[in-house]
């Protein structure tokens, strides 16, 4: 029995803004299909022209990284900071390095 | 638990997967539903003028902001089920009494000035108490009050020009505004809360970081901006002791009758049994419109798995 709202996959959605910039998460929403998923959206999350193109995914097919194993999980970029321009020493004078 | 501190303590924000103790989700649930349930029982009493609102321009105005009251429910709905909540459950609670509202919206829409009021009296006090939640500590509802701020702003501006156009018209007109004013200023201060000292949440949701300022604290503030903008209406404030106050950089007011707001809570007020009734009413007659969306979701699911065998 698919009949109760209940049934109705959570979507998350996206919107580009304007184009030349990508589309960023503004929340989610229920909805029976991806079909309506969209025109919920639309009404929902872009009543003042908030956007030009909108994606809805279903919640359930993200896969996250887990919040409990952010440190383990990000860390390993910590200690290369030599991935930073800052990093390095440029003489006096030089310029467009 | 200490990730937890550490991150209040720093003021950064608190996303769904991370780790929080039990009473903050609890209280956060509790705070964000309520407010979801206020934005879309908020739509009963304006939406009573939008047959009779007395123009077309002002008539496309104010459904385009019944809308957004609902729009502003599905953000915070959106936000509340972050937390591990089921919408649906959500508005059970309300249709069942178990889940409260703003109490502001147990007050009847009399005349087309009350629909002034509310924009300019009503959306006032919520923007005053919602910009400091777009600094909450849990990031998704900070997030979703940065949208429903934005589009507040419209909302209270609309409201003073109606009853700016109403003071600048009739005598009868002028009259119709000051009535409305007269009855919504109480109602409106009395949505920031119990006082201080009877505000026995106030402590623990201020430490940690989802509301920043004290109940009165925001009351008086939404009274200093609030008289200026009367002046310029040319209409009075319904407190006889309202006076501005040198030393202390504010306006003075006099005492609010604090038993009223405490009935409405109960279910006393002039309408609540009213918005429940009609709210449940709406939900069960929309129920087919659901079923019809489901069903054709559903066999167009059907269809997809046929043709992929």
């Amino acid at each position: 029995m698919t009949n109760s709202v209940k049934d109705w996959p959570l979507w998350e959605v996206f919107v580009r803004s304007r184009r030349g910039l990508s589309h960023v998460h503004v929340g989610s929403l229920h909805a029976p299909d991806a079909e309506m998923a969209l025109r919920n959206a639309r009404d929902v999350y872009t009543r003042r022209q908030e956007g030009v193109s909108l994606w809805v995914v279903p919640s359930a097919q993200i896969v996250a990284s887990e919040a409990g194993q952010r440190e383990s999980f990000f860390d390993p970029a910590a200690d290369k900071v030599y991935r930073h321009p800052t990093f390095y020493d440029v003489p006096e004078g030089v310029e467009h390095l | 638990m200490s990730s937890f501190e550490d991150l209040l303590a720093d003021d950064g924000r608190v996303e769904p997967r991370d780790e929080m103790p039990d009473d903050y989700r609890r209280t956060l649930v509790r705070q964000i539903a309520q407010h979801a349930h206020s934005e879309i029982i908020g739509m009963q009493p304006e939406g009573n003028w939008i047959s009779r609102a007395p123009s077309l321009r002002r008539k496309a105005i104010l459904m385009a902001k019944v809308q957004d009251e609902a729009g502003h429910g599905l953000y915070l709905y959106a936000a509340a089920e972050t937390l591990g909540v089921d919408r649906e459950d959500l508005l059970d609670q309300l249709h069942t009494g178990r889940q409260k509202y703003s109490s502001i919206f147990n007050y009847p829409t009399l005349t087309w000035a009350d629909v002034g009021a509310i924009g300019w009296l009503v959306d006032g006090a919520a923007i005053v108490n919602q910009v400091p939640l777009c600094r909450c500590s849990y990031g998704p509802y900070a997030r979703a009050m940065i949208r429903v701020c934005k589009e507040e702003s419209f909302h209270q501006r609309q409201g003073f020009e109606i009853l700016h156009t109403l003071s600048h018209g009739t005598p009868a007109q002028r009259a119709m505004a000051q009535d409305a004013v007269d009855r919504y200023w109480w109602p409106a201060l009395m949505m920031f809360g119990p006082p201080d000292a009877d505000s026995p949440h106030s402590e623990q949701s201020m430490a940690w970081g989802i509301k920043r300022f004290s109940n009165d604290e925001l009351r008086q503030r939404f009274i200093d901006m609030t008289v200026p903008q009367a002046e310029a209406l040319g209409l009075t404030l319904p407190d006889p002791e309202l006076r501005w106050n040198a030393d202390r950089g504010h306006y003075d007011s006099g005492p609010i009758d604090f038993t009223e707001l405490f009935e409405v809570i109960k279910g006393n007020g002039p309408c609540n049994a009213q918005r429940m009734a009609h709210r449940v009413r709406a939900h069960e007659d929309g129920a087919w419109v659901r079923e019809a969306a489901s069903a054709y979701a559903a066999k167009h699911a059907a269809r997809t798995r046929e043709g992929a065998a």
